[in-house]
């Protein structure tokens, strides 16, 4: 992984921009001794690391404004962070840029149950707003599975999705507004409490753009009220194919289930070891599916579920009795990363997603690929929505394993563009598919995606070296080319 | 007035045609069905781009929940496809061509996309924006280029679906998007309260939408607060027997419309057919939190006592009818959300009117500039629609 080189002359300036910082964040919010700013050297990727220049823990906007204008000011590169738990490297430190921690922006502002919104800070975590708000009976929707850790900023800036985003939407279908501030020191504010925008729908462009647009200060989530019930069903079936076509029935039938969820057969024995959730050890295609709402629509679904999946050649069908069982059917599912972790030194998860129809024959190919490179692979996936986690066991302490993982897990990724899916479904492109950009993109669409950024940050400054795989200027980029030679047309019919 | 109107047929000529205004220096008036003309500041354009020629469903999987079709599918082809799959176009996109004096009918979907227009179900399923899941079309440099896909998950890159929904046909000429779809609900009911007026209606409607109920719609219109049931039978029932319960306190008479009622009543309410009848008056439309609903309409009122209201998406979507008058009382209404936040858009009003007022809410300078750099990005010589957003 290339990341761009280091400016000298930024080097060089490390005591001034320090001393500046501090003058704008006083007391213990400047970390730039080595020991301090290990903790911050790399996020959930980590098998990629660098030390940052300098790190920098606002607590105020005020103060996020002063460094960001500093910043552009004296064109010095910034990397916003939330709780760092980014699975593509999204906030990776950058050995010429400050490193922007959010963490003590961690208050609820303000929780509306009539009107079914909270106003959070960015750094409280994901859970954190189901926590202040499930007293109540209401939750926050969206839930990756970093939810107790991972940052409310983090999840605006990666779109993050979850398990349950097939029925309930990912991060941006569950927003309404947020406060950022802009690389010039303006502080914006995109929606509030109402729906929908009356201008350009910034706030959607805002969600998923990776940190490189601008820093999140305030954000306004969607409450729901808490399902009255929820059941999961385990289905295990003789063949991947059997499972797939399950999926497919169930949709086709016109359920959306709350979440639905596929492992292979190494999968399922590997989380069967380490939790004892109670899997069929024989299925070679598991699906868990859960199924919430009033109990009557959940008895009803389920029965209607159970019969589908029977028509499918279900040799295990099984309903959680009770709350406890159905814990037990996710924890498996829940600890299948870690569960995976105990039989292999080191894995890399991908995150890939495909049209559902195309499921079968992704999983078939990535075996064939399996074999070709020496690397085991193990599936889990959101099934209901096409999005692939497919995990790559190798040794990191091997350098051609890793070489080998890295190509293993390119190729799989180009194999899901080449069957109508997308490079990342939820974990975003970071430095770790960034590379991969133009296997589904054409250089115009990238230009186009560049200009956008340009509106936002003209030099670039925003978390440099993430996302594109090569940086434009704006100048270059602004430029218009008209051709002298006005060209008739003919053939388009004009009236 | 245009000097005249240029219809290409495919992506190609699409391209071509934005090619030669770029060269030309020809600004574009973009439109696909025609039904929202008379909606937005009107346009001082060189020509028409006409794209209702490049037309057709491309590909529709049932079972994937997509649809993907070109720019000028006329919405009720759309419809009528989902339909033979019992599916449907969650958003529940409003048909505003009766209000604005035209027939019903003419609008295509990515009209609809490109105003981010959304009904009733708003609520829970999201508006045109949250369902657009990819496009392909041309950027104001002639360039074609697409963003998003047909998957239901995806982040690779900025999310520019979000951007050019409800960006009224300034930034850039689709010719090709995917949507996603949901399955229809076998059942759709619908409980009147009957007798609240607007400060009693919207507690009840909040207090339902709080509920594990799982309301797809809640509307007051005149003297009846209208809450919206959909799903499989055993589910509608006791949805409904659960939601009766809770709205005992409010005191109001109670009674249910089925089915088919239902669909008539939400599709008037979602096509704003209760202002409808006087062809003459000024129409607002103000996006604001719930429980300022009633608030806003009564600072108004105290100005303007014959301003008709009606309220969808629980109070957080105000319909409002006023007099006429030559400035639309823009000044009033805008004052009216006050420091609350939320936006009003003028949606019916004489040429005149809307051309001295604005007709999207005004934005505060810092963002109105980044809104500008915006458009710059995708279009930067002002082809597409000049004025109508920027």
């Amino acid at each position: 992984m290339q990341m761009p080189p280091l400016d000298p002359d930024i080097l060089r300036r490390r005591g001034a921009i320090v001393a500046a910082l501090q003058a704008i964040v006083p007391g213990e919010g400047v970390i730039d001794d080595l020991d301090g700013m290990r903790p911050y050297e790399c996020d959930a990727l980590s098998a990629y690391r660098q030390m940052p220049l300098v790190v920098v823990l606002p607590e105020t906007v005020g103060q996020v404004a002063s460094i960001l204008r500093y910043c552009q000011d004296h064109q010095v590169k910034v990397v916003p962070r939330g709780a760092g738990t980014s699975l593509s490297g999204g906030s990776m430190p950058v050995g010429d840029a400050i490193l922007l921690g959010m963490a003590k922006f961690n208050r609820v502002l303000e929780i509306d149950y009539a009107n079914r919104c909270a106003r959070v800070q960015p750094g409280v975590t994901n859970l954190g707003v189901t926590k202040a708000v499930e007293h109540e009976g209401f939750y926050y929707a969206p839930d990756p599975s970093s939810q107790i850790a991972c940052s409310i900023g983090g999840n605006v800036a990666e779109n993050s999705g979850g398990v349950h985003c097939l029925k309930y939407g990912l991060t941006t279908n569950n927003l309404l507004g947020i406060e950022m501030v802009l690389m010039n020191g303006e502080v914006v504010r995109l929606g509030g409490k109402h729906l929908d925008s009356g201008g350009y729908d910034l706030l959607g462009l805002m969600t998923g753009s990776e940190g490189l647009l601008g820093v999140v200060t305030e954000v306004t989530v969607r409450l729901l009220r808490k399902p009255s019930t929820a059941r999961a069903v385990l289905l295990g079936f003789p063949t991947e194919a059997g499972a797939a076509d399950c999926v497919a029935a169930v949709i086709a039938s016109g359920i959306i289930p709350g979440g639905m969820e596929m492992m292979d057969k190494d999968a399922v024995q590997c989380a069967e070891n380490y939790v004892g959730a109670g899997y069929p050890l024989d299925a070679e295609g598991l699906l868990i599916v859960e199924l919430d709402g009033p109990e009557v629509e959940v008895d009803y679904l389920v029965a209607r579920v159970e019969e589908i999946a029977r028509g499918r050649g279900a040799t295990t069908v099984r309903v959680s009795r009770d709350e406890q069982e159905r814990v037990l059917f996710w924890a498996g599912r829940k600890a299948a990363f870690p569960a995976v972790g105990q039989i292999t030194p080191d894995y890399m998860c991908l995150d890939g997603s495909v049209p559902r129809g195309r499921l079968v024959e992704v999983l078939g190919e990535m075996r064939l690929m399996s074999k070709t490179y020496g690397l085991r692979v193990v599936n889990v996936f959101h099934a209901g929505d096409g999005n692939l986690h497919p995990l790559i066991l190798f040794d990191a302490n091997d350098p051609d394993e890793l070489r080998r993982a890295e190509e293993f897990g390119a190729d799989i990724l180009r194999l899901c563009v080449r069957v109508g899916g997308v490079l990342t479904g939820e974990h975003g492109v970071g430095i770790e598919k960034r590379d991969l950009m133009g296997v589904q993109f054409t250089e115009i669409d990238l230009d186009q995606q560049m200009r956008v950024k340009c509106a936002f940050d003209p030099d670039h400054l925003l978390n440099p070296g993430k996302v594109f795989p090569k940086l434009r200027r704006c100048a270059e980029l602004g430029r218009v080319t008209v051709h002298d030679n006005k060209l008739p047309f003919p053939d388009i019919p004009r009236f | 007035m245009a000097a005249g109107t240029i219809k290409p047929r495919d992506a190609s000529e699409l391209r071509q045609a934005v090619e030669w205004a770029l060269n030309d220096g020809v600004t574009l008036d973009v439109r696909g069905g025609g039904s929202k003309l008379d909606l937005g500041k009107p346009m001082q354009c060189n020509q028409v781009l006409d794209v209702s020629g490049i037309s057709g469903i491309v590909d529709y999987a049932p079972e994937e929940l997509v649809v993907t079709l070109r720019a000028g599918t006329p919405m009720r082809e759309v419809e009528a496809l989902l339909a033979q799959r019992n599916q449907m176009l969650a958003f529940e996109p409003p048909d505003l061509g009766p209000l604005l004096g035209r027939a019903p009918g003419e609008g295509t979907l990515v009209g609809a996309v490109m105003g981010n227009l959304a009904g009733p179900r708003r609520l829970s399923a999201g508006a045109a924006r949250d369902h657009l899941l990819g496009f392909s079309g041309v950027n104001g440099r002639g360039e074609a280029f697409k963003s998003g896909g047909r998957v239901m998950k995806n982040v690779t890159g900025y999310d520019l679906s979000k951007l050019l929904a409800g960006s009224w046909g300034t930034l850039a000429v689709l010719d090709e998007v995917s949507v996603k779809v949901l399955p229809a609900p076998d059942q759709t009911r619908t409980l009147l309260l009957h007798g609240l007026d607007d400060a009693a209606a919207v507690p009840a409607m909040c207090a339902a939408m709080g509920s594990p109920h799982e309301i797809s719609g809640a509307a007051h219109v005149g003297d009846k607060t209208a809450l919206r049931i959909e799903g499989v039978a055993p589910s509608v029932e006791a949805r409904l027997k659960g939601l009766r319960e809770l709205l005992v306190a409010s005191g109001a008479a109670m009674d249910e419309l089925g089915t088919l009622e239902s669909r008539t009543f939400w599709r008037e309410v979602r096509d704003v057919a209760p202002l409808d009848a006087d062809a003459d008056a000024i129409v607002w439309r103000l996006s604001c939190p719930p429980t300022e609903g009633p608030v806003i309409v009564a600072r108004i009122r105290a100005q303007r006592p014959s301003a008709k209201a009606f309220y969808d998406w629980s109070g957080g979507l105000v319909w409002l009818a006023l007099p006429p008058t030559a400035d639309a009382d823009h000044l009033l209404v805008r004052a009216a959300l006050g420091a609350t936040g939320g936006h009003a858009t003028l949606i019916r009003a004489p040429e005149t009117t809307r051309a001295s007022v604005p007709v999207l809410h005004p934005q505060s300078p810092a963002l109105a500039a980044l809104a500008a750099r915006v458009k710059e990005s995708l279009d930067p010589k002002g082809l597409f629609n000049p004025g109508r957003m920027v």
